[in-house]
């Protein structure tokens, strides 16, 4: 006797189409709702700013009158924060990953850190710029300079650029290090030329992230102290700054509506560093993908 | 160390039964554990200079366990533990002194599934002499043919030395792995069932590479193909649940085998 008959699986079969069908639109939806509302969003801030675009938009420093207030010192001052946080969330992140991977013993305490990086991922920016003001501005005396705002930020990625990180290298082959390991190789010298180059694509993309995450809170700079309007370009890690999304913030928040034009324009400038930034990981990704 | 009066008898009829070519390894009352589970018991094994060993038994016998031991690659695992020793050229492996790093050079290691790292043909094979610290162009030129050769690939691939690794087949891949085990110019080469990803064509052509190697290595074979270790070995070890059943020469494992279990095994009748 045959447990299954052609005959109720051929009825069964339109519904079953019919539900297959019904989810692939279901899919299709999630993305089309998502693709729209991010134009929508493009939209509005591309023609609400594209007016006030120029290279004086560039050039100048903030200024009470909407017509001449521009976005250098700003953006400088966001380029001298990236300074700091990329190699220095960088240097320390992939650090603590590859210790994490492949120095640590597995046991309960070093499963205990891995679990609570996680959920530092999890905490709230504002969280961290107390931990920066308490830290870096106070008992470290840095005050509200580019170094302190720099490494408060780090702190705030850290975890995600960890646990990206950490994602990265586990999923390099064991078999990559059997081979190293097996015609001798220490430990180090298979980290830099079997597991490194492997995982880096995995950690350009956690990094960028989180990199870009960095650059556009405002959080953590508020609590620091960070000024809005400054006249005058940063010329050390030691100096005072203001970064992109500050400025756009007070912009944004003021009365006259054409600075609302103004604070488009600072989100258009925003979102091309941003774009830019990717590109790079992406070439880089590139360079080190490789079929394994 | 004191050994009673059935080590020694067994010990000489050992050397009567293996000939008297020189020993490469010699493993004395080794046993080992992963936790608490034991994966070897008092395993005694003497392997014999520019000879292929194979080392049959059913899935979960030790036998990779093993073959790992012998190049210290076990200890990747995490809470393994040993007792007794094994002489490598007259030397305990698990001496303090002896390094891990300075063991694997003279034993290189071929592994289950090809395992090429993701880079050019070239660098795959350069890779061992580089970490020993060979940079001068010339001699790593000189290497990676050598080795190709040796693994009887060079013919294949050597208009595309630079093509990622993973381009070619995976027969060739193995071939390829071979050749980076033979750049680190080594004394004994393990293999552990090499051949069971392959097809047969590709299979034939690493046994028929096994044979011509043995005249400069000394071979270690880990296999689960009964008629692979008839065909290409000279001495084969029978494990099983941990323990060596038997050890002799091939000959006499496959067609006149002392132990009920090992006929049992080798017949079909299990495993």
């Amino acid at each position: 006797m045959k447990y299954i008959e052609q005959e109720i699986v051929l009825k069964k079969m339109n519904v079953r189409n019919l539900i297959n069908s019904l989810f692939k639109g279901i899919f299709l939806m999630a993305v089309v709702i998502t693709l729209l509302a991010l134009l929508i969003l493009l939209y509005r801030i591309g023609s609400q700013g594209y007016t006030h675009l120029s290279m004086d938009f560039l050039t100048n420093f903030a200024s009470r009158f909407p017509a001449q207030a521009g976005i250098k010192a700003a953006l400088v001052g966001s380029l001298w924060l990236m300074a700091i946080v990329a190699p220095t969330s960088l240097i320390l992140g992939v650090g603590s990953a590859i210790y994490l991977e492949e120095y640590a013993k597995k046991n309960k305490i070093t499963d205990f850190i891995r679990v609570n990086i996680s959920n530092l991922a999890g905490v709230p920016s504002i969280v961290f710029g107390l931990l920066g003001l308490t830290i870096f501005v106070r008992a470290l005396s840095l005050g509200t300079s580019i170094l302190a705002a720099g490494f408060t930020m780090s702190l705030l990625i850290l975890p995600v650029i960890i646990v990206a990180s950490q994602e990265a290298i586990r999923s390099v082959p064991g078999e990559l290090r059997d081979a190293s390991y097996g015609m001798g190789a220490t430990k180090w010298q298979t980290i830099l030329k079997i597991i490194l180059p492997a995982a880096i694509p995995g950690i350009l993309t956690g990094a960028i992230l989180a990199l870009s995450r960095a650059i556009g809170e405002t959080a953590p700079l508020i609590v620091i102290g960070v000024p809005i309007i400054i006249q005058f370009l940063p010329s050390g890690v030691m100096d005072t700054f203001t970064a992109l999304p500050m400025q756009i913030y007070d912009w944004s928040s003021r009365p006259q509506q054409e600075f609302q034009a103004v604070a488009a324009a600072g989100i258009i400038v925003l979102m091309a560093v941003l774009l830019f930034m990717n590109s790079i990981a992406v070439l880089i990704r590139n360079k080190y993908h490789k079929r394994y | 160390m004191t050994m009673n009066s059935s080590a020694i008898t067994s010990d000489t009829v050992m050397e009567k039964e293996l000939g008297n070519s020189k020993s490469v390894y010699k493993t004395n009352q080794l046993n080992l554990w992963y936790g608490s589970n034991h994966a070897l018991k008092n395993i005694d094994l003497d392997i014999r200079e520019n000879e292929v060993t194979a080392i049959i038994g059913p899935s979960g016998c030790g036998k990779s366990t093993y073959i790992k031991t012998l190049n210290r690659m076990v200890e990747l695992v995490p809470s393994v533990k040993t007792s007794g020793e094994i002489l490598y050229r007259g030397r305990n492996i698990f001496e303090k002194s002896y390094g891990v790093e300075e063991l694997r050079t003279r034993v290189g290691m071929v592994f289950q599934k090809p395992n090429p790292f993701p880079k050019s043909i070239y660098d795959n094979v350069a890779y061992g002499p580089r970490i020993h610290g060979i940079k001068n162009k010339k001699i790593l030129d000189e290497i990676v043919e050598k080795s190709l050769r040796g693994a009887a690939i060079w013919d294949e691939v050597k208009d595309r030395l630079n093509e990622n690794a993973y381009s070619v087949s995976g027969g060739q891949q193995q071939r390829i792995c071979i050749a980076r085990a033979l750049a680190i110019e080594p004394d004994v080469i393990l293999m552990d069932e090499p051949t069971s990803a392959l097809d047969p064509i590709s299979t034939l052509k690493i046994e028929e590479l096994v044979q011509e190697l043995k005249k400069d290595y000394s071979i270690i074979i880990v296999t689960h193909n009964m008629q692979q270790a008839a065909r290409i070995s000279d001495k084969t070890a029978f494990f099983l649940n941990g323990e060596v059943v038997e050890y002799d020469k091939t000959d006499t494992i496959f067609s006149n085998p002392s132990d009920k279990r090992t006929e049992d095994y080798i017949s079909g009748r299990f495993g």
